[in-house]
Parts: structure tokens; sequence; C-alpha cells
């Protein structure tokens, strides 16, 4: 007997992500199709507008991802004109960016992926005092009384109590994929609820340097605020103290409670990490740049391809390769006029749509032909994860020291090979060490900013190609960013002083893309075949696989429902159709 | 930006698919008649999700305006008071999909939920693709604003 589950959640503005699973008669997944339902619609948007105003619509393509969006369309911006920003101004971009990705991270974490790991109705079995023994033992993070634990307790059972789980309505509580003990269970709940305050507390390098809150500004040409020790208005000693404080607060929350909360749940959960891999080839773009942004291998992060998990020889891509960078729609709801079988290089792409599936409401896909609003990007015609995994693997592979350091400490804690790094629990792993990897970097640039400032280099824009004039009739760029969730790349082409052309690859349209011409899966797809389920219509487990990558379907497509209809409905929550 | 003190006007919703983003539209037209009443500020949300919590829960008063789904013809206005607004935590696929409603559950869970909240928006004509306002909500704008003065006046605030 074999079975399809379907998992399509529908909330109300962002595109939404649905995959469908093959199931064996043992409950194990045998195939597994990513479709996004919706499609996108930027690029048409930016086509004749000023390539300086670009940043502010394509920040609005996501409400998590602004910022990386803003940078990415402003690098690709100064790489066509070609711009080189002040040092200052680079510091504090890299300090903009390191703080999205712990505050992301933590909060994807906590908020989301976690809670598929963590049993939290479980939690309220907990006896507190064991709970504050084992934090105590993991860390010297100060709430870690019994009465603090018990308060936690009592909160969380005043929210089952109400008959509403609020918060905590979105669980498959009980499910007996479920392995942790309760006092961890209680451990991580509290976290969660810390977290939500936490957050707000280290927004505040976005607010000071961006100038305002929310949605920062950017700059063409460096970053918008002046520094000037003697002005309200700039960057002066006052705000720098209060960087330097939320720089604290970001990196003792890290070290203090998100890395020993990950490594205090990992051990129960060991078989994840022979499972989920997907597909063993990485792709990162490349991010925080020294002071030269035209050399990618410099930069912490370093732009590489790693293929067949073959750490030894990886390769660095150039994204103005038009023969090894490609989109490809054969399984994707668009037409190409050379035909449904080639691929397009991003910076010559068409978005001509070609809706094949069924008429909503539907059960299912037809999976043989066209079934995504998402194309298939590929490098050198092979599919590739982008993201933590990735970016860890990378920095791991070039010797970057202290990713080498946690790596190494991490398989050792937990008592597993190196291959484990390939697996679900790798990628989730791989997200908290490269939290702390680039959140200890966060002191380190605001120091070198303090003595750039000393220096009297406090230059943070660089004007003279500002003005159309001193611009080139014609000019192409590409700007990239390692978004939280991977390698983003924005791709423009000016004419005339306006944007004639802009193109985007996300990092969710990598790692949720379909089947290719050559039937080749994405990421996700090939990631959720061989895991079993224990109660197929509550899928646990293919959750934490999907939510191990942290999609983002926001900006990965757009809007416009299959029918070519809207699809404003509010929350209709989440359905699992099972079906023999 | 201690207590919960703040007086906020908050536009919500997607400026990249035309009608979705009324309630952003709305604040420029709002601006110019709150000239003199520095006590309420004006916020531009978008489609910030989690990132909006901090805002919400400063708030003793708090207006949202926001293009809204009422199953009524198009252009129509709809408002909502604070125990009507719907409030959802489901399961996700996404972080990203924490929208603006699972930001006000959060606030109400944590017992931080605005003392004055209220909803004034439209049901939307078109929300594809695309970079402004439809005509037939063009034209709703001046109500849903002449309606948020209203309602700042019987919180006396304008």
């Amino acid at each position: 007997m074999s079975q399809r589950i379907v998992i399509d959640p529908i909330t109300r503005i962002e595109g939404h992500l649905r995959i469908e699973a093959a199931l064996d008669a043992n409950s194990t997944i045998t195939d597994a199709y990513s479709s996004g339902t919706m499609v996108r619609g930027l690029e048409t948007i930016l086509k004749g507008r000023d390539p300086r105003d670009a940043w502010a619509f394509a920040q609005r393509a996501c409400g998590v991802c602004t910022t990386v969006h803003a940078f990415t369309s402003i690098r690709a911006v100064e790489d066509a004109l070609g711009i080189k920003i002040p040092k200052a101004a680079n510091l504090i971009r890299n300090m903009m960016i390191a703080q999205q990705y712990v505050h992301d991270h933590v909060m994807h974490f906590y908020v989301l992926h976690a809670l598929d790991f963590v049993d939290v109705v479980s939690a309220l079995k907990a006896d507190p005092a064991k709970t504050s023994d084992i934090q105590q033992s993991i860390s010297a993070w100060p709430n870690s009384s019994p009465g603090y634990f018990a308060d936690v307790r009592k909160k969380v059972q005043a929210i089952v109590d109400s008959g509403q789980l609020s918060l905590f309505s979105h669980g498959y509580w009980g499910h007996p994929a479920y392995k942790l003990p309760p006092e961890i269970n209680l451990l991580a709940v509290a976290h969660y609820l810390e977290c939500i305050d936490w957050q707000s507390q280290v927004t505040k390098i976005h607010t000071i340097f961006g100038g305002k809150n929310p949605h920062p500004n950017f700059l063409v040409g460096g970053v918008p605020l002046p520094i000037a020790m003697d002005n309200d208005q700039a960057l002066n000693a006052e705000k720098l103290s209060v960087i330097a404080d939320s720089i604290k607060k970001i990196t003792d929350f890290v070290d203090m409670v998100y890395i020993p909360d990950l490594l205090a749940v990992a051990p129960f959960y060991l078989e994840y990490a022979g499972l989920g891999e997907g597909i063993g080839n990485f792709l990162t773009w490349g991010e925080f740049p020294g002071d030269d942004i035209a050399d990618p291998s410099k930069f912490v992060v370093p732009r590489a391809v790693i293929l067949n998990r073959d750490l030894k020889n990886f390769i660095i891509p150039d994204p103005r390769d038009f023969e090894k960078m490609k989109e490809y729609i054969a399984h994707s709801w668009y037409a190409y006029k050379q035909g449904d079988d080639a691929g397009l290089y991003p910076g010559k792409g068409e978005t001509i749509f070609n809706y094949t599936g069924p008429q909503p409401p539907y059960e299912h896909l037809n999976v043989e032909g066209k079934y995504t609003w998402l194309k298939a990007p590929r490098w050198n015609d092979r599919p590739m994860e982008v993201g933590p995994l990735a970016r860890v693997l990378v920095m791991y592979a070039s010797g970057q020291a202290a990713t080498v350091g946690l790596v190494n400490a991490v398989l050792e804690k937990l008592g597993a090979p190196a291959s484990a790094l390939f697996s679900t629990l790798g990628r989730t792993a791989a997200r908290g060490i490269e939290t702390k990897v680039i959140g200890d970097l966060l002191p380190k640039w605001f120091d070198e900013l303090v003595a750039e400032i000393k220096a009297g280099n406090t230059a943070t824009f660089e004007g003279s190609k500002w003005e159309p004039h001193t611009w080139p009739n014609r000019a192409e760029g590409f700007g990239f960013a390692e978004a939280p969730r991977g390698a983003l790349g924005h791709w423009v082409v000016i004419k005339g002083g306006k944007i004639e052309n802009y193109q985007l690859v996300v990092p969710t349209t990598w790692n949720a893309s379909p089947r290719d011409h050559n039937n080749q899966p994405g990421p996700y797809e090939a990631s959720l075949v061989g895991t079993k389920l224990a109660v197929p219509d509550q899928p646990l487990e293919i959750l934490r696989t999907i939510h191990s990558f942290d999609p983002c379907m926001a900006c990965a497509i757009h809007m416009v429902d299959a029918d070519g209809r809207s699809v404003a409905r509010v929350g209709s929550g989440f359905n699992v159709v099972v079906e023999p | 930006m201690t207590g919960k003190n703040r007086s906020v006007i908050l536009g919500l919703g997607n400026v990249l698919n035309r009608d979705e983003g009324l309630g952003i539209f709305c604040l420029d037209l709002l601006r110019p008649r709150l000239a003199a009443r520095d006590a309420v500020e004006c916020l531009d949300g978008g489609v910030l999700g989690m990132a909006l919590l901090p805002i919400v829960e400063s708030c003793g008063h708090l207006l949202l305006l926001d293009a809204v789904d009422a199953g009524k013809p198009p252009g129509t206005m709809v408002e909502l008071s604070r125990e009507e607004i719907p409030r959802f935590a489901r399961l996700k696929l996404s972080w990203h999909q924490l929208g603006f409603q699972e930001v006000l559950e959060f606030a109400a869970a944590r017992g931080n939920l605005p003392e004055h909240l209220h909803l004034v928006g439209a049901q939307p004509f078109d929300i594809m693709s695309g970079y402004g306002l439809s005509s037939m909500i063009e034209s709703a704008l001046p109500n849903i604003v002449d309606r948020a003065v209203e309602i700042l006046r019987e919180w006396s605030l304008a």
C-alpha cells in the first residue's frame, strides 16, 4: 500500500510552501515534491526605476529579510557602477549583517524549530529543581533557580488551562517522536519565552546605524549615518556605547543560552545525524568582505561550491558565468521561448507564466509535469544547498580557525563522525555554530570601527558616482549576500540611468527547488527520502527536516494564486491530507 | 519607550502587492492631519512580523491601518475592535509566516496587548504583484483616513 501526504499551510500574505510526500507500506518517504504556490513580481516592479531606489522596493519582498535584500540591492548597483565604499561603512554594514544573523537564527530556533524537538505540554511535568540543576550545569546564565523554572511552568500551565494553547497551538504535543525528558523541555520553553524579550534589546544596532526603526535606511555608496562625535544626529560616543551594550547582550545569549541548549537537546535526537542530508552539493556567494569586496576568497565566509561532500576541492564560482549559472523550468509553471528544457542565466531571465496545474481546490499536484511556481536554479547543472550548513562547510574547508574548533568540539561532544554534518542535525548544529562564529566578530568589528574613528577615518559615504551623469550608458552588476537562510543574488542591468533588468535568485529557490530538466530533485525533496513517519497524519519528522533549512517563502514566491486570483485568505491554518 | 504609553498609528501591508499596501499609503494622507500632534507616531510596519512586537507592546493606544479580507465588496471600509481582530499561532513551515496576527497573539499571551487597540482598513480590490493602489481603493482612502482621525479624537489624540 502506498499513500501520499500533503503539507500545505496557508497564511495571509506571504507565499506558501507545499510538500507532497509519497510513503511506502512502512510509512517511510519514498519520494517528495516541494512546491511554492505563488509567483513573484518584484523584477517587473523594478524595471524603469532609479537604481539608487531599488533597495527600498527590494526590502519589501519579505518581512524578515528586509536587511539582506536591501544590502544585496545596493551591492548590485555599486558593483555595476564601480563604487567602492569607505572602510568605516563596510565595518558598519558587516555589523548590521552579523546582528541580523544572530537575531534571525536565535528566533528561528526558539520560535519555530526547537518546538519540533521540544514538547511544550511535557514541560508541565518537569521538576523545576531538576531543571535548575541542568541549567546550572550547562551554563552561567543567571535565570537558573528552581523558583524561576517553577514560575515558567506556572505560566505555561496557565496558557494550557485557558483551553486555547495560544502561542503553543501549533505543535503535535504528545507525539511519540518527542524524546526529551520533561526537565529539558521546560528549560527550552523558558528560553523560548526569554528570547522574545531578548530580541527587542538586540535590534538597536539596526535602529542606530540605519537611522530609524522599523525599516532602517540604506544608501548606495555607503551607510546613511555620518560619524561625528559632537553631533546628536550622527554616530557619536553615546550611540557607540549603546551599540557596545547591545553587542554584549547578543553574545551573552548565544554563549549562555542558545549553544548550551543545542548541546543539551541534540544527544536525544542523534538519529537525525543520519537523516535529511539532501544532495551533498553546497553553494555560498560569500559574506563579510574585508577591504576588497572584489576578492571573495578573503571574505569571512568565502565564495565557494562544494560538490559531492568533497571538502578538499572546493571551487570558486563566478556569478557572471552565463554557462554555469542557470535556471530551469521543466517542472515549473513558466515557459521559455527556447523551449522548456532550456536553462537561462538569471541576468537574461524570462518570466512567462504557464500554469498547467489543477484548478484549486485540489488534492494533489501533477508531479510528473509542472508542479511549482519556483524555478530550479542550478550551478553547472547541479542542484545546490545554500544556508548555514553550506557556509560552515566552506569555512571549515577553508580552515577558518573558529569554525574548525567549534565543529570539532561539537562532533566530539556528540560522539558523532564528520559525516554527521550532512544531515538534519548537522544543519541545525551548523546554524548554531555560525551564530557563535559570526556573533563573536561583532566586538572585533566594533573595536576596528572605533580605531578608524580615532584615526580620523570617519567617511561613511562615497559620493563621486552618485549622480547619474557620472554613470556609463549601460552597466551590469551582481549583488550578493549570505542571508541567514542562504546565498542571495541580485543581478541588475542599468541603462540610461534606469533599471533595464533586475533578477533575483533567493536562498529558498535553491533549497525548495523542484526537479529540473534532468529530473534531479532539489534539496528539500532529496532530504526527505528515507525518513520514516511514526504517525503519518502528524508528519513531525518532515517538519524537523524542512525547518532545519529555515524556509523563507515570502521572497521566493509571491502573491498570485494558481488561478491568477488573489489569495488573501486569513489564516486557514494547516491541512494534512492522508489518503490511501 | 518604557511603560505602555506610546500612541502609534501603524500602517501594515505589502506595497509590492498593490492594494495589500493600502495601510502604508494611508499614512501619507494621515501625517499632515496630525502635524501639530507629536504625541502620535505614524509608523510604516510593512510586512514585518515579530520585529513589530516591541512596538506593539510599548503602546497604550494602537491604531492599525491595513487591508482586510472580510469577504465584502472591494473598497468597503472594514473596522475591527480590539477583541474582533483575529489572532493566530498555528503550525508553520517557515517562521516568516509569523505575520502580524501572530504578533498580536504573542502580545496578548504576554499580557501586553495595548489597552486601546483598533483596526481600520478596507477590502482590497487588486492584490496582484505591482506598486500603487487600484483606482477603487485610491478613492476609498480619504474615508479610511477620516475614520482614523475620528478614532484618534475618541482617544483624545487628535
